[in-house]
């Protein structure tokens, strides 16, 4: 292993870790705290990343702040569970509400590239009437953007990532190839697709974000399995090492282990620079434009904990929706034992999928919701064995036991917005000195609705394929999205 | 079935294209892992271990995987869940109240501390635990339905999971980096993989867990 990435920053003094190489560096611009520069980007995942990267691109000078550190996949990542912790955002935050979610490793990344570097890869795209759902469907909030345009930007993401995916794609209008071949089918993504062709349902090859074949620097996937504890290949297609190298060369500058705590506002109530936290202080960057990309915890918290006598409800928040309307999608699985040895953990978690988007079939709930075929680790497993079924002692040893021929189906589906899903400020502080995130869910109705539709669904699809001893996941969430919410007029989005 | 991969061990493959030099010093550091208690009191210690014998139940014929002292060092380390419900105090914290309280509801109802009791009134603690049924002061307003739920379990059950020995238990392949899998599809096994016995197939299982490194 080379020097600890936690130990001090390594992007500093005019270079940067090169991702694909063991000890290797890049050239990187830095910039002065007192120069203006023209943006300050918080986060460099997936919204920060591009952004970082096409504004440098553009001409901009800009520095990304990542409060995480700066890895190295080649000879940071170690292959297991436990250890890939250090992907994700495991500092404290609160949870209530009547479900609360469980934070950390299921939906939340702490480092360069942010949750891309953990994520499961899978690359779907928004189907058109989702954009227009309260006009088009009776249900949620329109977007205040054309399907058509965010489908033009799927093309440039997909290609950008090479993408792996099927030739054509079951459901929705046509759209391009995938850049890169489907990649091959697991036993568990075999026998969804099995069970859904015997209830007569489409299915595909996942679209998903390794490389089948070699792209610039990234070898083809190798199917190691543990793609949701980081690649320690580089065939993931993160922002590590696709967008953050790009804005690296473009001249952006990265700034890792930087905890940026609050937003400052002049005068005249424009941002001017970003108060960070890095090597043991707190510095300030001048900055004649501060852009906020850390997820739907961290872009509230930091707009919330940035008010001043001003805007005394936080930034950007007139309207009084920062933080409101936080969302997760319903992550609820089924579970069940094969005959045959499945041996489920080998190459990526999700290779087969079946969407199910119901707007046309009489369903009495709103929305829709997708499954596709599993392959968790021992640690996940057990955490769903004993949290799904209530398990300990000599009965959890024996289901234990039974891994190499789990089969299983997992959905990701829509939940409603609800204003009272909500990010806030609790009292207590973190090792920043900063308050953290309290964070309240709870299931509506439609919710719960969708989520049982789902199981019985998927609990059908695994007794066709002979799957017994068959189990119920009914607690889980993923993914987050909402809390800063966009909107089609001015007046009234802040 | 008891020793369904006869002879399989994750560790012969420590020198394969499976294990990068990353992984190797992660899981010596785990195997490592000092036996006695940084956080934890000596009588803390005693009842957690004995709630662990119960959770997570270990054959005899093996040294233990040792449960406590994962439990202690993820505490010791402040190595945090990134979550925290609000009926809960922190992992620490929780901990020591549970084992405290626990200790109580032993003493009140079969007049000895947690770990003096035999397994059945062990257990049926835990499970009452479980379903919520202890309550007293002693818990200080945490529930102890989650103290079971989330942090006995988890804390307890997937620290076992993160060990070779357990890996060898369930036929899990255990680290891959660089090399993965290349047999992909239902009832395929690669050469590195966990060979399972069958009926009958015992001798063959294990000749082929013996090649695995």
């Amino acid at each position: 292993m080379s020097a600890d990435p936690f130990a001090a920053p390594p992007a500093a003094n005019g270079r940067a870790p090169d991702v694909f190489k063991r000890g290797g560096w890049v050239p990187m611009r830095q910039y002065g705290e007192d120069e203006a520069v023209d943006f300050a980007v918080v986060g460099t995942g997936a919204g920060g990343g591009p952004l970082i990267c096409g504004l440098a691109e553009g001409g901009f000078s800009v520095v990304g702040f990542d409060a995480g550190p700066y890895f190295r996949p080649l000879e940071d990542f170690a292959s297991d569970e436990r250890e890939q912790d250090k992907l994700y955002w495991t500092d404290e935050r609160v949870v209530d509400g009547a479900n609360p979610i469980t934070m950390g490793g299921k939906n939340s990344g702490k480092a360069v590239g942010g949750s891309t570097v953990h994520f499961a890869m899978v690359s779907l795209r928004f189907r058109p009437e989702w954009f227009k759902s309260r006009s088009a469907l009776g249900y949620g909030a329109d977007w205040p953007l054309n399907w058509r345009e965010m489908w033009q930007y799927y093309t440039k993401a997909e290609k950008a990532l090479s993408i792996s995916g099927p030739l054509s794609y079951p459901w929705g209008p046509k759209r391009p190839r995938y850049p890169y071949r489907a990649h091959e089918l697991n036993g568990a993504a075999e026998l969804l697709a099995r069970g859904a062709e015997a209830m007569g349902l489409k299915w595909t090859p996942t679209q998903l974000a390794t490389v089948s074949a070699p792209h610039r620097k990234s070898p083809p996937c190798v199917y190691r399995g543990f793609c949701r504890f980081g690649c320690s290949t580089n065939a993931k297609q993160s922002q590590l090492v696709t967008f953050i190298p790009r804005a690296l060369q473009a001249g952006a500058e990265i700034r890792d282990l930087a905890m940026v705590g609050r937003i400052e506002i002049g005068p005249d109530g424009r941002a001017t620079g970003v108060h960070y936290h890095r090597e043991g202080r707190w510095r300030f960057q001048k900055a004649r434009n501060v852009a906020v990309a850390g997820y739907a915890i961290e872009t509230p918290r930091l707009l919330l904990a940035s008010a001043t006598d001003k805007f005394p409800d936080g930034l950007a928040n007139s309207s009084g929706l920062v933080g409101k309307n936080l969302m997760t999608q319903s992550n609820q699985a089924v579970f069940g034992t094969m005959a045959q040895e499945v041996r489920w953990n080998k190459g990526p978690p999700s290779l087969s999928i079946t969407e199910h988007w119901n707007y046309d079939d009489g369903k009495d709930f709103a929305g829709g919701y997708c499954w596709m075929a599993q392959g968790p680790l021992p640690v996940e497993w057990v955490t769903i064995q004993t949290s799904s079924r209530g398990l300990w002692g000599q009965a959890l040893r024996d289901e234990m036991e039974k891994y190499n021929h789990q089969v299983g189906l997992k959905m990701v589906g829509e939940m409603l917005p609800d204003e009272c899903n909500r990010v806030t400020l609790a009292d207590q502080k973190d090792q920043y000195g900063l308050r953290v995130a309290r964070v309240t869910y709870s299931w509506g109705d439609n919710d719960k609705a969708l989520i049982q539709h789902a199981l019985g669904q998927m609990q059908t699809s695994l007794e066709a394929v002979g799957a017994t001893n068959i189990f119920r996941q009914e607690d889980d969430t993923n993914h987050l999205a909402g809390t800063a919410r966009m909107g089609d007029d001015p007046a009234t989005r802040w | 079935m008891a020793d369904r991969y006869p002879g399989y061990d994750v560790l012969s493959k420590r020198w394969t294209e499976s294990w990068n030099e990353t992984t190797r010093q992660v899981i010596d550091r785990r195997l490592s892992v000092p036996r006695q208690a940084r956080f934890f009191s000596a009588a803390e210690w005693r009842t957690l271990s004995a709630v662990c014998d119960r959770i997570m139940p270990q054959p005899k014929d093996r040294p233990p995987v040792p449960l406590p002292a994962y439990v202690d060092q993820k505490i010791a380390a402040g190595l945090l869940d990134g979550y925290r419900y609000a009926q809960m105090p922190p992992q620490g914290e929780a901990w020591q109240r549970g084992l405290a309280a626990l200790d109580r509801a032993a003493q009140d109802a079969h007049g000895g501390r947690f770990h003096v009791l035999p397994p059945d009134q062990q257990d049926g603690l835990l499970r009452r635990m479980q379903q919520g049924e202890l309550t007293g002061e002693a818990w200080g307003g945490m529930p102890c339905k989650l103290f079971f739920e989330r942090r006995v379990i988890p804390d307890i059950t997937q620290a076992y999971y993160t060990h070779p020995v357990a890996w060898n238990e369930i036929g899990f392949g255990g680290p891959a980096s660089p090399r993965g899998y290349v047999r992909m599809g239902l009832d395929r096994r690669d050469p590195w993989e966990a060979a399972e016995a069958n009926t009958g197939e015992r001798a063959h299982a294990r000749r082929k867990n013996n090649r695995v490194g």
